[in-house]
């Protein structure tokens, strides 16, 4: 690590002061990522802003029937917080998909939204990598792209988004609350991750001068009809190949309203607006979870190593699916997948 | 390969240490460290903890593991300015009055390591995971004791150890 100045903030307007003054300086909440990138001297800030004592940790619920989670929240305590185990279980699953018990318990909700991928040539200094230098070419397209993006690629980026906890929240129809200089405003969950487009050094629509202060969940949970289901090289902790958020509500046999969204497959959580459009008002049977995947996967493309996740990616959507409407969520414990 | 990286930043002076506290296994350890000093190279090289084993020094081995008011984290990924004030429980602190605890006499009991470098982590892990209630089945104990490595492949037996722990307190 290089060497950096510390400075705790003392309430969120200062946070926001002190971030603006000083282009260099980064905040640091659970610094699972941050510090694993310092070590990695991929991330060089000149001065790290604590804002892990700010009072950003509560889940509560909202006047038109939501929860709202706190930035600060650690992943941990979401996951077993009652109104999330009872109301948005799907979010609690994906939550204990990913990462360890001890990362859990460091790790922020906001940071969690925040962290950055894991393509083994972002973190390697010594290859070119748009995303961590822009301009130097993207050594993925080329090399080994196994854990790479088949959805949303561009020239400049194969990247994926390594959350798990971001697919169920994308699928819940999220809002991220930020607030910035000018004051707070609220990026829908759609918006806030980019796609890499020329500018994959910008993971998100969040401001570098710009806190992220809460993420809110709308009244509607899916808390029968849901499964998170991942696909990934070891049982337990390991990076999605394959992920699937799929939450439904059902009239009968009949699909009202359908969620659909897939980690592990693009620059961000792929939610697919045409897949879930072909989920609704159809009878929920293996026939219409196959189209509602061709639909997603379309214009899915393949590099040398990770076009196997598009048949893959294929197969876990119809499993997810069919988990969801048969009201029996993937568990995260027994792995075996049914 | 070259290094591709064409700007650097300039480096930055070296700043003042920072006065903190950490209560360590119940004692008051006043400490100066740098602002990159984890917490797991201050319980090592500040304090002469050296039950804290630093293993993949990435969060993920978990050998690391100490308890952070009673929480169980990697030590290695977390800044020992950020834990000022804060109650860390290593190794070191487990045994009371000569007796070892539970877990440790467990580990012992099943024969739970090998070389035994990641048994101070497991061990601090398995306290956390108790505490936190969780687990209840052995598909449970190794889903949430993921996060601890064992390059000697001493899981059934770490599990056994957790498990007949759990099964005392």
């Amino acid at each position: 690590m290089i060497n950096f100045e510390y400075a705790r903030a003392s309430d969120v307007a200062d946070a926001v002061r002190q971030i603006a003054g000083d282009p260099g300086a980064k905040f640091i909440a659970g610094g699972t990522n941050l510090i694993d990138l310092m070590k990695e001297d991929v991330e060089r800030p000149s001065r790290l802003i604590d804002i892990s004592r700010l009072p950003l940790n509560r889940v509560e619920e909202t006047t038109d029937g939501g929860v709202r989670i706190g930035a600060l929240v650690p992943n941990s305590d979401l996951a077993y917080h009652p109104l999330i185990e009872q109301r948005y279980p799907m979010l609690g699953s994906a939550i204990l998909a990913g990462a360890s018990q001890q990362l859990r318990n460091m790790a922020s909700t906001g940071g969690n939204l925040l962290q950055r991928t894991r393509c083994y040539y972002f973190y390697d200094i010594a290859t070119p990598c748009n995303k961590r230098e822009p301009g130097s070419g993207c050594s993925a397209i080329t090399g080994l792209n196994r854990m790479h993006a088949i959805l949303g690629t561009s020239e400049a980026c194969i990247a994926t988004h390594p959350s798990d906890m971001c697919v169920a929240l994308a699928a819940l129809d999220a809002k991220v609350q930020v607030v910035g200089p000018a004051g707070e405003r609220t990026i829908s969950f759609a918006d806030f991750h980019r796609l890499p487009l020329d500018t994959p050094q910008r993971d998100t629509n969040l401001e570098p001068n710009e806190l992220l202060a809460a993420v809110e969940l709308p009244a509607e949970g899916f808390r029968t009809n849901y499964t998170y289901l991942k696909i990934r090289d070891r049982l337990s902790y390991a990076f999605a190949l394959v992920s699937v958020a799929a939450a439904m509500e059902l009239e009968g046999d009949r699909i009202r309203e359908a969620r659909l969204a897939l980690g592990g497959v693009a620059h961000k959580p792929w939610r697919d607006a045409l897949a879930e459009g072909a989920l609704r008002g159809q009878e929920a049977n293996p026939a219409t979870f196959r189209r509602a995947a061709d639909v997603l996967l379309h214009d899915a493309k393949g590099f040398a190593h990770n076009a196997f996740k598009i048949d893959l990616a294929r197969r876990a959507i119809v499993r997810a699916l069919t988990q969801a409407a048969r009201g029996t969520p993937q568990s995260q414990s027994d792995k075996r997948i049914q | 390969m070259a290094r591709t990286r064409t700007v650097e930043r300039p480096t930055i002076p070296v700043p003042a240490k920072i006065s903190i506290v950490l209560v360590v296994n119940g004692a008051e350890r006043p400490l100066k460290v740098a602002p990159w000093t984890t917490l797991l190279d201050a319980l090592r090289d500040h304090l002469d903890l050296t039950g804290t084993k630093s293993g993949c020094d990435h969060g993920q081995c978990g050998a690391c593991t100490v308890l952070v008011d009673g929480r169980r984290i990697n030590s290695c990924l977390a800044l020992a300015v950020m834990k000022d004030g804060t109650h860390v429980t290593t190794i070191e602190g487990l045994a009371k009055d000569g007796t070892l605890h539970p877990l440790q006499q467990a580990f012992i009991d099943h024969d739970a390591f090998q070389c035994g470098y990641c048994t101070p982590g497991q061990i601090c892990s398995a306290v956390g995971l108790i505490a936190e209630g969780k687990a209840k089945t052995t598909d449970e104990i190794g889903e949430l004791m993921s996060g601890n490595i064992c390059r000697c492949g001493a899981y059934p037996n770490i599990v056994a150890a957790i498990e007949h722990a759990m099964g005392q307190s």
